[in-house]
């Protein structure tokens, strides 16, 4: 393990950026994610990249808009209340297939809420997160290797799919210190002919965009993302499992959730119990024929997040009635102690379900 | 198989979440999985800080500590809050100089170092953090390898005040040393 460093979560996902290729940064302080602005401060200045505390979070996606026109690996990262504000540069950033990545790393809410962990932006995240036809691609680390590992891969996804990554992590993500290895394959060649970069009288000039008014040429615009989407869910979801083999119960969980289950888990299988995990990694694409292909077999699907349930819909449709699906949650900041989920776990098992 | 949960709590500016950080360094410098978790917030500005620190043979899971093995408290609101919370047959170590009430519970080990009023004899008045982990290593019998302590200290304390570093290891040795009566 000498190759590995204690680092924050937050660290992690800034010095991946730098590793990735990123040389601009643009954000404004808030907790749980000021170690990343804090961070890019310090190093981008030594490396020649640009670090710049906009004066609020819509000026900082603004400036993501411009540079990403440009064509160069940029990035902005906020909190649940920053990331409401920064909707409308992300919805103008899918109306001009513009890549940027943005990190949310989320604290209870609604409104300004609390500063403690939570996974409540789960909608925001995964049904568009603002107005329009779009999506965009939600990847959910729960390991600080992963935090930096997600980053890189959300530019690469960015660049290719001319769309914005999203890291939906949480508090605690952000906060916890891990070993991580920084060693990290990184895809920096990809060409990208529709960028701002001066015509130089060789070809006709690129023009960037969210604007328009004749309905036929937006909806097409709109038909043609949706068909990019299509090849996103063949190709991109990404999720782990755990135990599932021979699986009656099956947890869905993702971050912060995921580590308190997979504690409960093991303790379920000392009893007996057939318990496993399904962690969604990419939130959009969502691992639905995973899920569905699981409901074949688990009686019971328990899903546990830090909010009022908001995964728990995509869970029931991949499942569409094929068995139970419960919840386990705590909101607000609050976090599920293993021994709740644990509880959840035995209250399933005593069911039965309907399988 | 073997995992240690540690929660290290006290007042902000105390150097728990330090205290915390030479823990889960001097774990990965064993080759153990180690997880650092800090509370963060308003409760660091001046009120109780509280770090969770695990160290075990397998993947960390969760990396919350809500029932530790191992409880070090550094003032008296973190006893009272985390006395309770302990596993049967854990370990508490108190800093007897702010905490003038024994630990209630039988079922656990528990020494009593006076380290804040062993930081302030020594001039060193911020180090009582280091006392107690002195103490910790020394029971879990860490001390032997000093190669690793002086290692774990080295990735903990800043290029800028490596010169810190003697005056780290010494309070570790007086918590080491320390007897009680």
């Amino acid at each position: 393990m000498a190759d590995k460093v204690l680092m924050k979560g937050n660290e992690a996902i800034a010095e991946a950026a730098i590793i990735a290729g990123c040389r601009h940064y643009f954000g404004y302080p808030i907790t749980p994610q000021t170690e990343i602005a804090a961070y890019m401060a310090k190093r981008m200045p030594k490396i020649g990249g640009v670090f710049l505390q906009a004066e609020s979070e819509i000026a900082a996606i603004n400036m993501v808009y411009g540079v990403s026109s440009t064509g160069k690996r940029v990035m902005t990262s906020s909190s649940s209340p920053g990331i409401s504000l920064k909707g409308e540069g992300l919805s103008y950033l899918a109306g001009a297939d513009l890549p940027a990545l943005v990190i949310n790393v989320q604290r209870g809410g609604p409104g300004l809420g609390g500063i403690q962990p939570s996974q409540s932006d789960y909608f925001q995240a995964t049904k568009g997160g603002a107005h329009g036809d779009f999506h965009m691609i939600v990847l959910a680390p729960a390991s600080v290797q992963e935090m930096a590992e997600l980053t890189v891969k959300g530019f690469e996804l960015a660049d290719k799919y001319r769309m914005t990554s999203m890291i939906l992590a949480d508090g605690t993500m952000g906060q916890m210190m891990e070993p991580v290895s920084l060693d990290i394959p990184v895809e920096k060649s990809i060409e990208k002919p529709w960028a701002v970069t001066g015509t130089k009288m060789q070809r006709k000039h690129n023009i960037i965009n969210s604007l328009f008014l004749k309905p036929e040429i937006l909806e097409k615009t709109n038909y043609d993302r949706y068909q990019r989407y299509e090849t996103i869910k063949q190709n991109e979801v990404r999720y782990e499992d755990y135990l599932m083999e021979d699986a009656e119960i099956c947890i869905v969980a993702f971050g912060i959730a995921a580590r308190v289950s997979k504690n409960a888990i093991n303790e379920a299988r000392k009893k007996g119990i057939k318990a496993g995990m399904i962690r969604p990694i990419t939130l959009w694409p969502f691992p639905e024929k995973q899920i569905a292909k699981a409901a074949e077999k688990a009686k019971t699907f328990i899903s546990v997040e830090l909010s009022m349930g908001q995964m728990i819909e995509d869970i029931k449709l991949a499942v569409n009635g094929k068995a139970d699906v419960t919840l386990c949650n705590r909101t607000g900041g609050m976090i599920p102690s293993p021994e709740q989920v644990l509880a959840a776990i035995e209250a399933a098992a005593e069911k039965g379900g309907n399988n | 198989m073997k995992t240690t949960q540690y929660l290290i709590a006290g007042f902000g500016g105390q150097g728990i979440l330090f205290a915390g950080k030479f823990l889960a360094y001097k774990g990965l410098i064993d080759g153990a999985n180690v997880s650092w978790l800090p509370s963060y917030g308003p409760e660091m500005r001046g009120g109780t800080a509280s770090c969770s620190v695990i160290i075990s043979d397998i993947p960390v899971g969760s990396p919350i500590v809500s029932k530790p093995d191992v409880l070090i408290a550094m003032n008296l609101p973190s006893l009272d809050r985390y006395e309770d919370s302990v596993v049967p047959g854990g370990t508490i170590y108190v800093d007897s100089t702010l905490i003038d009430r024994k630990v209630k519970r039988a079922d656990v080990n528990v020494f009593y170092i006076p380290a804040t009023q062993m930081a302030s004899d020594n001039n060193i008045p911020t180090l009582a953090n280091m006392i107690i982990m002195g103490k910790v290593l020394k029971e879990n019998g860490e001390f032997d390898d000093k190669e690793a302590v002086d290692a774990a200290l080295k990735k903990v304390i800043s290029a800028r005040h490596i010169d810190m570093l003697e005056t780290n290891l010494s309070a570790m040795i007086l918590g080491k040393n320390y007897k009680e009566n």
